[in-house]
């Protein structure tokens, strides 16, 4: 068992479901739909029985497989997770299923090619898969740039008004970060002694010159801040995620903004700890700015997908101040964030495109008193309304409650401001919801004969698991907390940050 | 009188420029005898096989390190890697010219000689078959880019410099339609390779007053002198340098480049893009590697600023281009100047990365011109971007196989401009010039823009009664389409065999 593949295989294998659904015709679109999903589920299947075999405990970095690749440059296929990448591998594999099962109809057959778009769906998923489970910096980078191509097609080819707008913006945004991580990546290729694999990069960093260091730090930053994303680099994701259809956003903002932060913590912080270290304070700073800033542009959203996706941004706020708080709490708390904003604001996404796909329209003030119509769909609506605003009992509440209190033990400032984006986060999530669904029914509404139907069978199967997960997870958070602290573990210590003494406890215990 | 000693001459190290040479006799006299009808199959089939002759004989001579023919040539791994170069990318650029389906008679002029718009010339662009000179014409032409990329003395490389340029500046000349502007761009690049050609032949009098010598070993030996006259030496290298990085379009040299490439026929496009880039760079690499690497400190921050101008102003004037052949030829300089930056590492690497980017980057652009070629409505190319509008969606694998080389040439990973990007900054960082891969860097995502700009008006935009039909292409075309994309596929994922070639190969001798 412990030499299965299991990465490599978890890679290629939606690449090869792409390539089968690609070769069916355009016109069996509903052949192309059945096979994508069923593909996506054997790879939930094979991401499930990962978790299981994963060692808690055990070795930080596992499943490593190694392959030659080029030589010349001694860039390899080298695979290894830890648990941080785990459960990101793991929401991944859960979320697509429902993707796809979410674009049911989402194409319409007689414009755009059905097979082509889920075979982007699922390339989208094995570069996605790529990109977290490298564990070679060149190989990283590969999947880093590749994973831009099949979401530009999404987004250009399928998305919505100003669909082209937003792709560029996206894929150019994106580019330009990438670029300087390609800078940097050079640039640690030259000095970690001709080497792209993580660990050999990450002893040889203890040598590296400060200001080299610095620099190197400052290329990877940019192109993951731009990714997360970070204020002030953040404005192509709400271009973005109002363009693109509804469950690719979902993806996009649930899995693959996440590569930002994931990047931060795998990369930024084991390979330049010094660095890191020099740069948290404009870190934290960043991440509060964004946390305030993109809730009062969300409060003020007429558009339901450009409001989440400025949600989204405030969110990375706090993965963002969690990662650079530098306490293992706030860390695991970051990271057990990643996976919750994934379920709820992948939840909100899929609500929200079930609404307008409906309406045909995705502005508040175009709803109104949906909820007489459609009340099991807006019942859906607030609870991932709920579950973005981190209630206690839903999933995110832990997370943000451990970046919250972790943030508190190193810098109290910052604590203290992050804590009022929480209530603005319930201003905009409760207004919203009050504005679509609540109050007497907009007229307009009776006339779209969409609005009279509540929610469907397949609908609920995409919804339900979601809801269930957050659920578990919001009571019970210790399977997924027990995988990711000792990967968060290890990076704080790569960082030099110990915990600061629990000083309260200690005094007490002079006391007795 | 005492006897004349002639040189040694290895003719087995010749062999592939001397048959090359002497196809293109042959191939003149075909014209002269051979029927008309059934000239332009004999002459293709010539071309062919004396390109894949010459290309068996390198291959056969993989191993020689000498000087031959009284240090004349010099016969070495990077010799032999730019001349098989040279000749695979000839060979595709070939099957571009040789193809007749795609319009009728081909894309050259049957008669280069007729007034413009009189009743003979609109007869000729009717579908008169197209001139078959254009066989030995360009087999003269790569004749003398093995000869350019082989010359150990600056005589030699003058000489092979005007055999791979005058068949160039008659082929621009040969285009079937719009025949203004092929001939205009015939004369410009007539006219400013001669200077180049000028200032070339004046910096080769200067160096040999410098050095009493015309090969480049004598160049290095009186390099290594300190009591030698400096003004000479700075003088001649920077007039030897102009007319060379003439040819490598490299800015403020450049001028020609948009021009030429717009109005010459595309397949010569296509050649002059893989092909003489080929050869001028690699000629560039000897006399600087080879004559000059004593004053490498000297020379290397004038080359950066020249370096850093061809990125800036090929990336930034591709912005705002409204014709393809002008987007892909300020490409073209933009590329001159990342192959500079790998140029200008002056080590092992460098020489290396460039050889690997030059292969790299012919395929690509060989597929990107066999593309513009078949874009096509009644008038010939269409060659202005508003035309290109939904292409994607009249002919999906052509915009695909197009999108494709266009995400090589932003350096999107997965692709042999990934790849050879990476080599030639890698190179660049390990030689101390950080410098040159930031703007390196830069520039590439101004460069990605325009790019990415015609993947969205193939795909993203709905064809309008503008978008021109594309035409199937013939089997020509689509071989040499297929091999641009394969290699263009299979150098970005698996790169390290023709890595480890170039490293073998890095090795000049002296």
């Amino acid at each position: 068992m412990k030499d299965f593949p299991f990465l490599s295989i978890l890679t290629l294998l939606p690449l090869v479901g792409a390539a089968v659904v690609a070769f069916i015709p355009r016109g069996k679109g509903g052949l192309a739909k059945t096979v994508a999903l069923a593909w996506s589920l054997v790879v939930l299947a094979l991401s499930i029985v990962m978790w299981v075999a994963f060692q808690v405990g055990g070795d930080r970095f596992q499943f490593r497989e190694s392959y030659q690749w080029i030589p010349t440059w001694d860039a390899r296929f080298t695979f290894a997770t830890d648990g941080i990448a785990l459960v990101m591998l793991v929401l991944i594999a859960v979320l697509v299923p429902l993707v796809i099962l979410a674009s049911w109809n989402d194409v319409d057959e007689t414009q755009r090619s059905v097979p082509t778009y889920f075979a982007l769906l699922l390339t989208l998923e094995c570069t996605m898969i790529g990109v977290f489970a490298a564990a070679d910096v060149f190989l990283f980078y590969v999947f880093f740039e590749v994973m831009l191509v099949p979401m530009y097609f999404i987004i250009g080819s399928y998305g919505g008004q100003r669909r082209q707008y937003a792709a560029v913006k996206f894929f150019l945004y994106s580019l330009v970060g990438g670029l300087f991580m390609l800078a940097a990546v050079i640039g640690l290729w030259v000095v970690g002694g001709h080497t792209f694999d993580w660990a050999n990069l990450k002893d040889a960093s203890a040598a590296f010159e400060t200001n080299t260091a610095r620099w190197l730090f400052l290329g990877f930053f940019i192109a993951f801040a731009v990714k997360a994303p970070f204020f002030p680099f953040h404005t192509w994701l709400p271009d973005a995620g109002v363009a693109a259809p509804a469950p690719a956003a979902a993806l996009l903002v649930g899995v693959m903004d996440k590569v930002g932060t994931f990047g931060i913590l795998r990369y930024c912080l084991p390979i330049f700890p010094e660095a890191s270290r020099w740069f948290a304070p404009a870190a934290l700073v960043l991440g509060v700015i964004g946390i305030i800033y993109a809730a009062l542009l969300a409060v003020g959203q007429n558009d339901l997908k450009r409001l989440v996706s400025y949600t989204s941004i405030a969110h990375f706020g706090f993965i963002g101040i969690g990662i650079f708080a530098f306490t293992t709490q706030a860390g695991t708390g970051s990271v057990l964030y990643m996976v919750n904003h994934g379920l709820a604001t992948g939840l909100l996404f899929l609500v929200v495109g079930m609404f307008v796909a409906r309406r045909g329209s995705a502005l508040v003030s175009d709803f109104g008193g949906a909820g007489k119509l459609v009340p099991v769909l807006a019942g859906v609506l607030f609870f991932a309304g709920l579950a973005s605003l981190a209630l206690p009992g839903t999933a995110p509440f832990v997370s943000e409650f451990l970046v919250l209190i972790g943030t508190f033990a190193t810098h109290k400032v910052y604590a203290v401001i992050a804590t009022a984006g929480i209530i603005l986060a319930a201003a905009y999530v409760l207004w919203m919801f009050q504005r679509t669904t609540q109050g007497t029914l907009n007229p307009a509404l009776n006339d779209v004969p969409a609005m009279h139907k509540d929610i469907t069978l397949r609908e609920k199967l995409v919804v339900a698991p979601l809801v269930l997960l957050l659920l578990l997870l919001g009571f019970y958070p210790k399977p997924v907390t027990d995988v990711i602290n000792p990967a968060v573990q290890a990076t704080m210590q790569d960082v030099g940050k110990t915990d600061p003494a629990p000083t309260a406890v200690a005094n007490g215990k002079v006391a007795r | 009188m005492p006897d004349l000693k002639l040189p040694d001459i290895d003719y087995g190290a010749l062999a592939p420029m001397l048959i090359l040479l002497g196809a293109a006799c042959l191939g003149v006299l075909f014209e002269a005898l051979v029927p008309k009808a059934r000239r332009h199959g004999f002459q293709l089939g010539l071309a062919l096989l004396a390109t894949v002759a010459a290309l068996v004989t390198v291959i056969i001579e993989r191993n020689t390190r000498i000087i031959t023919i009284g240090g004349a040539v010099a016969i070495d791994g990077p010799t032999l890697f730019l001349q098989g170069s040279i000749l695979m990318l000839g060979l595709v650029s070939l099957l571009l010219i040789g193809e007749r389906t795609v319009e009728a008679g081909g894309a050259f002029v049957s008669q280069a000689a007729v007034t413009v718009g009189s009743q003979k010339d609109l007869r000729q662009a009717g579908g008169q078959p197209g001139a078959t000179e254009v066989y030995p014409l360009t087999i003269f032409s790569l004749g003398g880019m093995l000869l350019f990329v082989s010359a150990n003395d600056l005589l030699t490389m003058f000489v092979a410099l005007e055999v791979l340029s005058l068949p160039l500046y008659l082929l621009c000349a040969l285009a079937r339609r719009r025949r203004l502007l092929s001939q205009e761009a015939a004369l410009k690049y007539f006219l400013l390779g001669s200077y180049a050609s000028a200032f070339f032949l004046f910096g080769v009098a200067l160096l040999y007053g410098y050095s009493g010598g015309v090969d480049l070993a004598a160049i290095h030996n009186a390099v290594a002198d300190p009591n030698r006259s400096e003004v000479l030496l700075y003088a001649g290298l920077a007039l030897v340098a102009i007319g060379l990085l003439f040819k490598s379009a490299a800015a403020p040299f450049h001028v020609w480049t948009p021009d030429v490439y717009q109005g010459a026929p595309t397949p010569i496009t296509a050649l002059m893009a893989a092909c003489t880039k080929v050869a001028a760079f690699g000629a560039l690499l000897r006399v600087l590697y080879v004559a000059f690497e004593g004053v490498r400190w000297d020379f290397q921050p004038v080359l950066g600023v020249i370096a850093i101008l061809t990125m800036l102003i090929g990336a930034v004037l591709a912005v705002t281009q409204t014709d393809m052949k002008r987007l892909l030829a300020y490409s073209s300089i933009a590329n001159a100047g990342y192959l500079l930056v790998g140029v200008l590492a002056l080590n092992k690497e460098g020489l290396s990365s460039t050889m690997f980017y030059l292969v790299a980057y012919g395929f690509s652009v060989l597929a990107a011109f066999g593309v513009v070629s078949l874009v096509r409505d009644a008038e010939g190319e269409a060659t202005h971007l508003s035309r290109w509008a939904g292409l994607g969606r009249k002919s999906p694998l052509l915009a695909g196989v197009f999108s494709f080389i266009l995400l090589a040439f932003a350096g999107i990973p997965l692709t042999s401009g990934f790849t050879s990007k990476f080599a030639v900054f890698g190179a660049a960082i390990d030689g101390g010039q950080t410098w040159l891969v930031i703007v390196g860097v830069i520039t590439s995502m101004v460069l990605a823009f325009p790019y990415l700009r015609v993947i969205v008006m193939m795909w993203l935009q709905e064809p309008g009664e503008n978008t021109p039909t594309v035409s199937i292409p013939g089997f020509l075309t689509s071989a040499a389409l297929a091999i641009g994309v394969i290699a263009t596929f299979a150098l970005g994922v698996i790169p390290a065999p023709l890595l480890d070639l170039t490293n073998d190969a890095a090795q000049f001798v002296r």
